[in-house]
């Protein structure tokens, strides 16, 4: 599926605003991410499995933060560095 | 010649002196836009640059250069408690980064939010829990709860390696007072008898408290190890420990020197590195609503020569009104020259310094982000 990188991520991703992975479900999702650019991962989500705190992550329109939801291939995950900062 | 590594809000930038110390210049910034923490260059090859960062949005790691700040890689495995440990706890931020002992290269120390000490046995790559401490059946009780933290959260820091003994460490917490280790980091017990804890009322049976103190900074003398001075929220100690040390050794409070007027409230603290009598503090103010800033608005280092035993104000060059200046914990730093070199870097962005051990400032660098630390290496 498409994944959309927000501008904070894309120093993993060469640049790229929108990048490919696969997995069954987001956890699965952002597994694959990070193999593909290492480190992305950790970045997003805690050692606790918890998505951080001003990162946002939709499934097409619907925002989750349920890391077990199932993805399906022609889904679009969008990545989202929600209002932060200062 | 050395190098500052100011770690600021939004950045961190590297200035360089000339050999007189007379002409510095300031590198474009690294990370900018992130939070670092700390950035410590490694004494033991000259060259090994570790910076603590985060973003806004994004989780802490820890970045590596092997030159001097050109390029960075970041840590393949960055500070992390083990998923699914009972507590629950994620790192935060990475707040403090010490080189290990010159016997163990590569080895590197981490303090963490919330309250958390890691290593990495490879210059910084990877880095894993000391369990020893984190996991400490009494860990618990030693950090405390959230109304024991900063405001951004609790604080690992003051990392100290004793140069005679790699197994031999020392560590503070914010809150939680100071502890340590002689097996590497198996075993922790508080050192913490002397010292205040004015926030918390007397104990029932008159005893002092072991431990939930607030050390801001620590420093330990690198040629006589056995004297650490520290910066509290209730005072300025210093403890020269007993041989083999004791946990039953006491800090004195030498702040109590310090003119009324001013206090010993603070955050940073340095010590000359050939003089162990020497310290260097920077007041801030410590009444009512605890402004945190320069008192009176007027900043000014105070320095001593005779352990603590008598304080002199040092103000030359500083504005002499209206400077409400802070300087954190992490950024009032030393050469190693002789005379020595003092800097300082507050949260309005601005860097001071003073070749003549605090005789006189003046401002290197101003429309900085708010400083968080300042450190001082030299280059291989």
């Amino acid at each position: 599926m498409k994944v959309v990188v927000p501008s904070q991520l894309r120093g993993y991703t060469a640049g790229q605003a929108e990048v490919e992975a696969t997995g069954a479900t987001l956890d699965a999702v952002f597994d694959d991410l990070d193999r593909r650019f290492p480190g992305f991962r950790f970045r997003v989500i805690d050692e606790q499995r918890r998505l951080r705190r001003h990162i946002l992550v939709f499934l097409g329109e619907h925002r989750t933060d349920d890391l077990d939801t199932p993805v399906l291939g022609h889904q679009t995950v969008t990545i989202v560095g929600a209002l932060s900062g200062g | 010649m050395p190098q500052l590594y100011i770690a600021t809000r939004k950045g961190l930038w590297i200035a360089t002196s000339d050999a007189a110390r007379a002409t510095w210049t300031l590198s474009e910034p690294s990370f900018f836009g992130t939070q670092c923490h700390h950035a410590v260059l490694d004494p033991r090859d000259g060259r090994t640059l570790l910076c603590a960062s985060r973003q806004w949005h994004l989780g802490p790691t820890v970045f590596r250069s092997d030159d001097l700040g050109q390029t960075w890689k970041e840590a393949a495995t960055p500070p992390r408690f083990p998923t699914g440990e009972p507590r629950g706890r994620a790192v935060d931020h990475v707040f403090w980064l010490t080189p290990g002992h010159a016997s163990e290269p590569g080895v590197w120390y981490a303090g963490t939010s919330p309250k958390g000490l890691f290593r990495s046995d490879d210059g910084g790559v990877n880095w894993a829990p000391v369990a020893g401490f984190n996991d400490h059946p009494d860990q618990p009780t030693w950090v405390g709860s959230d109304k024991d933290e900063t405001p951004d959260g609790g604080k690992l820091h003051s990392i100290l390696v004793d140069p005679r003994d790699p197994r031999h460490l020392y560590l503070g917490m914010s809150g939680g007072g100071i502890f340590e280790s002689t097996d590497r980091g198996e075993d922790w017990r508080p050192l913490n008898w002397g010292v205040a804890m004015d926030f918390a009322p007397p104990r029932d049976d008159g005893s002092e408290y072991p431990f939930g103190h607030d050390p801001h900074c620590m420093v330990q003398h690198p040629s006589q190890p056995d004297r650490l001075w520290h910066q509290n929220h209730c005072g300025i100690y210093r403890i020269d420990r007993t041989s083999p040390p004791s946990a039953t050794d006491r800090w004195e409070r030498v702040g109590k020197n310090m003119p009324p007027e001013i206090g010993d409230i603070g955050f940073g603290i340095a010590t000359h590195p050939r003089a162990p009598d020497t310290a260097w503090v920077f007041p801030m103010d410590g009444t009512g609503n605890w402004s945190r800033t320069s008192p009176s608005g007027k900043p000014a280092v105070y320095r001593t020569t005779d352990g603590g035993q008598s304080w002199v104000r040092k103000d030359a060059g500083f504005p002499t009104e209206q400077a409400w200046w802070t300087v954190k914990r992490q950024a009032l730093a030393i050469d190693d020259l002789a005379p020595v070199g003092l800097y300082l870097g507050n949260t309005n962005g601005e860097l001071w310094a003073s070749d003549d051990e605090g005789d006189s400032f003046r401002c290197l660098f101003r429309h900085l982000p708010h400083i968080f630390a300042v450190t001082v290496g030299t280059p291989a």
